[in-house]
């Protein structure tokens, strides 16, 4: 028993050790999302479909279940959602074609609907509050996790513009606490938004994982006591 | 030591657990069951389709395609509107009174919305092969009381310009007509009528 | 009960039926280690019924196999559900069986007259790890695609063939479409086949000797008038009740961890594996799936490609060769003397360490360590013959206690 104990023991440590070292130097934020929050969601669709869907596609996700799970009809879809396509039963492609995107950007945007489980969601909401000017860059901007990124700021009219210091710490040089706070606020929802597409049925599994444990541990009472009755002549 | 074993409480239990253990296997079963029905990408692509009738001449007919089944969409002319209530002796059901083959709103003599377009399903209900559109009258092969309709080349069913099987053909019912609606005069809809999606 | 009767005249449902399950005797002082061979058995059925459905919607197509897993993920009803059952059975699959491999060190089921189960056993945990590798190129992501460019690399080790051989295993110059439909093929129905093969081996095997126990004491040397094993009780209904608690205790955690954290912190579905393969970047860190990590840091301490090859290999062989290595009377670590017992857990420390050191970057210390740890591993094979022989064992009990 000593030698199961120890060696459950190992596995837990064995699970519990990072599969990865970090591999950038920047340390992430954390940040807590929430995705039976519609309202965080719902505002988390609308700046992915006004910012990111122009260049980069989700074309794993359809339009009519991210109405469906977001609580909005296909006619809320199609009027306050759907700029790309016209079919709500459509998946959310980009109309700009690789070999240009390629050539302005240097790489083809990568499609965003796994995007938050290849990267993390911590990851990408750092990423998307750290682009700071930099000159040297031919779109005069540059990011402290992901360094020499083909992306623009698209967000600086959000967030205002920072800078580096010397000791790799980004400052405002527009803007205030306030929206800078705002500015958060609006990531989260957005990485909320992606989180949810890297894995729609999500929802549905959380929601399920309850009721399966609780049928088991309903059967366990059933089936050990079976166990037992049978057991008793054996000596 | 006992050597009085409890049978009954072991039939309970025994009992107790096969019915637990058999409501969960049923419940494992639903979703492999489930996963074989049409996937969300089915559905989409057999989402309804709208046809544009304005440039539909009289006596021509268009194909459209939905949920990967040819939809016959045909402008009739007066006088075969005419000759409609003249076959009826010779259908198998002639006033559509199998439910199942259409919409409520399409039950009447030329089974459709607007009297002059017909829209069915092109699929033989036999065993499913297309008809073809024979509107010439009295052609050699279909004989000289043929008043225009459709023939299946698989087993030789016939059906008049509405979609109505006649008797005596391996056919059993009329050609099914879809769920459809006009979006505007001449705009039809074609796979949700006008309640919504059917 | 006619049918049955009309049936048993045609068929040995009954006679099937008792041989291996109703007047089948298992030692009544099983514990807590002899769960593990159902939950195996649980688990193939589990991954045979998962996998068939799954390959009615995934897409063995370097163009179409990630989408297609993402399509069985989103679009297809439960589709999530039947995948995460398959991707999580793959990682509880070895659990299980490495659990049950331990067992039988610990309580000495390979020895006498228990070769061939051994033998059979071996052989399936071959199959599983060829079964596993090719179905994790079936997702075409990125680990997919470099882990299996990096294990067909391998057999470029062998001398004189090895190119020519790992360029007719991937059937193209890297790994590519034509890699990922034969893997297809093998993944979803010739090793499944090959499998079960072993696994009624195994079984018949096993029943013919019959069970060892946590005494390594043999039942059939002690039977009652009626030639039963007097320490012997029927596999039906005593085990099938027992084991069916020891199933739901296994679904319980099984649940926990497929419906709260199927990736398991990246463990069981790698982060890189949702990028789609692409041939011309490799991610950062290119680590196998959890359960090689052991023979994979073998490969990497040993400072030469074919050598390390070789010793990679070896030390999946030397499994093989226990029964006949092993030369205590003794079978069960009860009754064992002390220089087993200090070798045995020598050996599963150093399986552990090579394990966690195969996920980690292969620099300075760690390779130092792994270095180490792989000659203990060794060792244990090495010096068995010796050990097992001088060990001061206790005397053995002639009933089970």
């Amino acid at each position: 028993m000593k030698l199961t104990l120890g060696l459950l023991l190992s596995l837990t440590a064995f699970f519990a050790s990072p599969a990865y070292a970090a591999s950038s130097k920047v340390a992430l934020d954390n940040v807590e999302l929430d995705l039976s929050d519609k309202a965080s969601l719902q505002r988390g669709a609308k700046i992915f479909m006004n910012y990111c869907l122009s260049c980069h596609s989700a074309s794993y996700m359809r339009y009519n279940r991210m109405g469906k799970d977001l609580g909005l009809s296909d006619k809320q879809v199609k009027e306050s959602l759907m700029f790309a396509s016209d079919k709500v039963g459509d998946t959310m492609t980009v109309a700009m074609r690789p070999e240009d995107a390629k050539k302005w950007f240097g790489v083809v945007p990568p499609d965003l609907s796994v995007i938050s489980r290849a990267r993390g969601t911590d990851w990408l909401y750092t990423y998307l509050r750290s682009y700071y000017l930099d000159t040297d860059k031919p779109l005069g901007t540059n990011n402290l996790v992901f360094t020499d990124v083909g992306m623009p700021h698209v967000l600086w009219q959000e967030q205002g513009y920072l800078r580096k210091d010397s000791d790799n710490q980004l400052h405002a040089l527009t803007g205030d606490q306030e929206m800078a706070f705002e500015y958060s606020m609006m990531i989260r929802d957005l990485v909320n938004f992606m989180a949810y597409i890297g894995e729609p049925s999500k929802i549905e599994r959380l929601a399920l994982g309850k009721w399966v444990l609780l049928y088991l541990v309903l059967f366990f009472f059933v089936a050990y006591p079976l166990k037992k009755a049978f057991w008793e002549d054996v000596h | 030591m006992t050597n009085t074993v409890d049978v009954d409480k072991r039939r309970f239990l025994t009992n107790a657990t096969t019915v637990v253990g058999g409501i969960g296997a049923i419940a494992v079963a639903i979703p492999f069951i489930s996963s074989l029905s049409p996937s969300a990408k089915a559905q989409a692509a057999g989402a309804p389709v709208a046809v544009d009738i304005s440039k539909l001449a009289i006596g021509q007919m268009i194909t459209a395609e939905w949920r990967g089944k040819p939809v016959w969409v045909l402008r009739r002319s007066e006088e075969t509107l005419a000759t409609l209530p003249t076959l009826v002796s010779e259908l198998r059901d002639p006033d559509s009174d199998n439910t199942d083959q259409q919409p409520d709103y399409c039950k009447n003599p030329g089974r459709s919305i607007r009297d002059d377009i017909l829209v069915v399903v092109g699929i033989c209900t036999h065993l499913g092969c297309s008809p073809t559109h024979r509107p010439e009258l009295a052609p050699e092969d279909l004989g000289s009381d043929w008043k225009g309709g459709f023939f299946c080349p698989c087993h030789g069913s016939t059906f008049d310009l509405a979609g109505r099987v006649y008797s005596g053909v391996p056919a059993p019912t009329n050609l099914v007509v879809p769920p459809y609606h006009y979006l505007s005069e001449n705009q039809l809809l074609i796979g949700e009528d006008s309640q919504g999606v059917a | 009960m006619r049918l049955l009767e009309w049936v048993d005249a045609r068929f040995p449902a009954s006679k099937l039926w008792n041989e291996h399950l109703a007047h089948y005797y298992a030692p009544k002082n099983f514990n807590f280690w002899y769960f593990f061979g159902a939950l195996a058995l649980l688990i193939l059925a589990l991954q045979i019924v998962t996998g068939i459905f799954l390959t009615m919607h995934y897409k063995p197509d370097t163009e179409l196999a990630f989408a297609s897993v993402e399509y069985i993920m989103r679009d297809v009803e439960w589709g999530w559900l039947i995948r995460y059952l398959h991707s999580t059975g793959a990682s509880a699959f070895f659990v299980v069986i490495y659990l049950h491999m331990f067992r039988g060190l610990l309580y000495g089921s390979y020895k006498k007259p228990r070769e061939l189960v051994w033998i059979f056993g071996m052989l399936i945990y071959l199959a599983l790890m060829a079964e596993a590798f090719m179905g994790y190129l079936l997702p075409w992501g990125q680990m997919s695609y470099w882990g299996a460019q990096v294990i067909i690399s391998l057999f470029g080790a062998i001398p004189y063939i090895g190119e020519g051989l790992a360029l007719w295993i991937r059937g193209d110059f890297v790994v590519a479409d034509a890699t990922l439909n034969r893997f297809f093929a093998f993944h979803v129905i010739a090793v499944p086949l090959v499998l079960l093969g072993l696994v009624v081996a195994h079984i018949i095997a096993l029943h013919e000797v019959g069970s060892n126990n946590p005494d390594g004491v043999e039942i059939k040397q002690v039977k009652d008038d009626e030639g039963i094993p007097v320490d012997g009780i029927a596999f039906h209904p005593y085990y099938s009740v027992k084991d069916l608690v020891g199933v739901i205790v296994f679904l319980f955690i099984f649940s926990i961890i497929l419906f709260y954290m199927p990736e398991m912190g990246g463990w069981f579905l790698e982060k890189d594996n949702f990028i789609p393969a692409d041939p011309l970047k490799t991610p950062e860190h290119i680590v196998p799936l959890w359960y090689f990590t052991p023979f994979y840091a073998i490969l990497r301490a040993v400072p030469d490609k074919l050598f390390g090859v070789i010793a990679m290999g070896g030390a999946i062989f030397v499994l093989f060769l226990i029964p006949w290595l092993d030369r205590s009377p003794v079978k069960s670590i009860r009754y064992r003397g002390p220089l087993f017992k200090v070798a045995l857990t020598i050996f599963t420390m150093s399986f552990l360490a090579l394990g966690y050191l195969g996920t980690q970057p292969a620099t300075g210390l760690y390779t130092l360590m792994a270095q180490v740890f792989s000659i203990l591993y060794f060792s244990f094979f090495l010096f068995m013959p010796l050990y097992t022989a001088i060990d001061k064992d206790k005397p053995v009990p002639h009933r089970v206690t």
